[in-house]
Formats: C-alpha cells, structure tokens, sequence
C-alpha cells in the first residue's frame, strides 16, 4: 500500500474511533479489510481506498472502522479480573449499597458478548446472596456487527471452549448443531447499547463497576486521559474500575488510583471536577471530512 | 515440573498435543490406549492426564472408571479431548470424574484455557 493511503486509513481510524494505527501494520490492514474488498466486488486495498475517499463513503467508512477495531474475545479472559469482580469487588459493593440494593456495571468494550456473559453467569451462580437485589450489566460497543452477535448470544465450539468451564457450559448453554447458545436467562441480565467512547457517555449514567478492557491500548496518550476523566465522571466515589492486563492510569490521568496488590483494579481519586467532566464531553469528535 | 500423560490412539494427535504440552512447560508422557494409560497410572499417577474417548482395547470412559478406583487415581487432573462433542457425552464424562472437557479440533490456546480452569497452570 502506498504511503498516502496508509496514511489516510490511519487518519479515517484515528478519527472516527480514536484508534492509532502504527506504521507497519499492512498485514492487519490486509487481513481485516480484505473481506471487505471481496464483499464489495473490488479487487485490492488499493480500490478500496479509492472507495473510501469519495465523499459518499459513510457506511463504508463505518464499516471498514469496525472492522479494524474488533477483537476477539475470550469468556472469563484472563481470569483475575473475575476473580476480582467475585471476590473483591462485590463484597464491598454488596455492603456498602445493603441499603439501596442496586448496583449498575459496564462493559465499555464488549466485543461479542463474553464478558458481559461472564459477569451475567458469576451473578446467577450467586444468586442467593442476591435476593432483593436489582443489578443492571450495560455492555457497549462501536460496532453493530459485534453487538448483534453479543445479543445473539449464540458461540462456536472454538469460543466457547476459551474460558467458559466445562461445567458452566452444561449449566447455560444449549447446543444447536455445531453452536452453542447462552441461556435466555443469562441474556435478559445484559442491556447491550451501541456507543463510541470518544462521543461521551453520560447519558448511560452512573456506576459502580466499570470493566474497560483492552481498548485504552489502541488510543494515543491524549485520547486515552479524555476517555478516562469520562469514566471517572460516570463513576460512583467508591466505585471500581477495571483495565486491561496491558493497561494502566499511571502517568496518563490523576482520576483514578491502583489498588495495591490488585492487578489491574484502579479506584477513583476524589470528586471529579466540573472542568474534568467538561474536558471530556465538550467536544464531540467532528466527522471525517472525504478529501 | 509437571507430569501429562497424553491418550490417544493418535500418533499425529499425541505428537502434537505433546509439543503444546512441552511449551507449557509440562513434562509429557504417552500411551496408544486406556489399558496402556492405566498400567502406567498403577506405577505411578501423573499431575494431568489428556484423555481421547474413542480408542481399541480399552476406550477413555472405561479408562476413568477404572483410574477413579484406582489407590491415588482421585488425584490426577483428568481433561478428555475428543471429537464426542454432544452434550450426553460431556455429561457421562463428567458423571465418571473427569475435570474438563475439550471437543476437538483444538488449539494451543483451548488446552491453555482449560488447564488454567482446573489449576495446572
């Protein structure tokens, strides 16, 4: 590809979903927009940049955004981030909202619906302790492929043996020919909204645990402090939020704190201030303008 | 270091799970079918055992039926990983004692997940 059209994929992406897009990268590009390519009847990435600066490509723009920003995704990835959400988080939360009993999570980066999943079955298996208890799980993500599939709820073998344990898989899915489907049950906890991280979300409201996986890597320094002071301000003062294995707060915002011997688990500092939540949604990221 | 012992009558299958084994730092052993798995059990259990269903002499559920009531055969992990993939077969599996599950074709990744699940990793 040459270096002009690299450069403007690299600009669309930055824009559109605050995605940076390292110089190098030709296989990604290749192997994530090739199917794009062949399912418009193009013949190359050159075409398809063609495509995409004419100033009628919107739907292909978002297409070919969502398409770069998808990532697989595992049940239970990683495992300490549940054994945190388990052991950690929800004792706390349980006592110190013994009297309101209602507690909201979200998932910022859902992807296909694994990890909302996760948290919806950690729930159910302890519903006895839950008795009276109204938990919302809000999952969002950029993309309408990835959440129609999260709704959907419906997983290959090759998915659902990457985390979710023999056990559970009995316990919550139903087989349907070569699939496997989550339980109704399991589905209805989950409240899956489309939304991009740069647009600001206060509209979702506050909560109590927020789960921003492996997405803070893809955005540059600058994007990655507005996104954070969004999530502080979204966020309750004894709330948590969790980050993924490869990411951290540390020399990027001063809005959130690790808690000590807890990897990957941060809580909020003090209150946010009005110029913080400002700084966050003031601006909405203006939409690419076709050169 | 721990020990697998890999059943399967297989040859591609045992040498290729065997060389995922070796990168997850287990020490590996193999036999063709569950009456060779089982003699080797008896002179001495290893940590996890990766377990084919379908195999000549002796199959895999005979297998854990077997090692289940074996001195010490509570210990080992056992992981079945066959191409059963139905829900009755994972169900039996487990009603005998079997730990984990993995439905072929599988993946360095699929072996690393579940032997995470049950604590071998």
């Amino acid at each position: 590809m040459n270096p002009g059209d690299y450069e403007f994929i690299g600009q669309l992406l930055k824009q559109r979903s605050g995605l940076v897009l390292a110089p190098g990268k030709d296989y990604l590009l290749e192997s994530r927009l090739m199917p794009i390519v062949r399912e418009r009847g193009l013949n190359s990435l050159d075409e398809l940049v063609a495509e995409l600066r004419r100033p009628t490509s919107e739907s292909l723009q978002t297409e070919v955004t969502e398409a770069m920003t998808t990532n697989e995704s595992f049940f239970f990835r990683d495992n300490t981030p549940f054994d945190l959400f388990r052991e950690d988080m929800l004792p706390a939360l349980l006592e110190a909202r013994a009297t309101r009993r209602r507690l909201r999570i979200w998932c910022a980066a859902c992807s296909t619906g694994q990890e909302p999943y996760s948290l919806s079955i950690i729930l159910k298996e302890m519903a006895d302790k839950l008795v009276g208890w109204r938990i919302e799980i809000v999952a969002t993500d950029l993309s309408s492929e990835v959440l129609e599939k999260a709704k959907a709820g419906m997983y290959s073998q090759f998915e659902v043996q990457r985390g979710m344990p023999i056990q559970l898989l009995v316990k919550y899915f139903t087989q349907v020919g070569d699939l496997w489907n989550i339980d109704a049950g399991i589905r209805a906890m989950v409240d899956y909204r489309k939304l991009n991280l740069l647009e600001g979300f206060s509209q979702l409201g506050t909560f109590d645990i927020i789960f921003c996986r492996n997405v803070l890597i893809y955005f540059d320094q600058p994007t990655k402090a507005t996104v954070l002071g969004g999530v502080a301000s979204v966020m309750a003062p004894d709330g948590y939020l969790l980050l993924g294995a490869a990411e951290t707060v540390l020399g990027i915002t001063d809005a959130f704190k690790p808690v000590p011997n807890k990897r990957g688990l941060y809580a909020p500092t003090t209150q946010v201030s009005e110029t913080l939540r400002d700084s966050a949604f003031g601006s909405a990221i203006p939409k690419l303008q076709a050169v | 270091m721990k020990e697998c012992l890999v059943v399967d009558d297989s040859a591609v299958i045992r040498k290729v799970a065997c060389r995922i084994l070796e990168e997850m730092e287990f020490e590996t052993a193999e036999a063709v079918d569950g009456k060779e798995a089982l003699d080797f059990c008896k002179e001495h259990m290893p940590d996890a055992i990766l377990l084919d269903w379908n195999m000549p002499v002796m199959d895999g559920l005979e297998f854990l039926t077997a090692l289940r009531s074996e001195q010490g055969g509570q210990d080992p992990v056992v992981v079945f990983c066959t191409t059963e993939n139905d829900i009755n077969h994972i169900t039996t599996a487990l009603g005998a004692g079997a730990n984990e599950y993995i439905m072929k074709p599988f993946d360095r990744e699929i072996i690393e997940a579940k032997f995470q699940q049950v604590g071998l990793l």
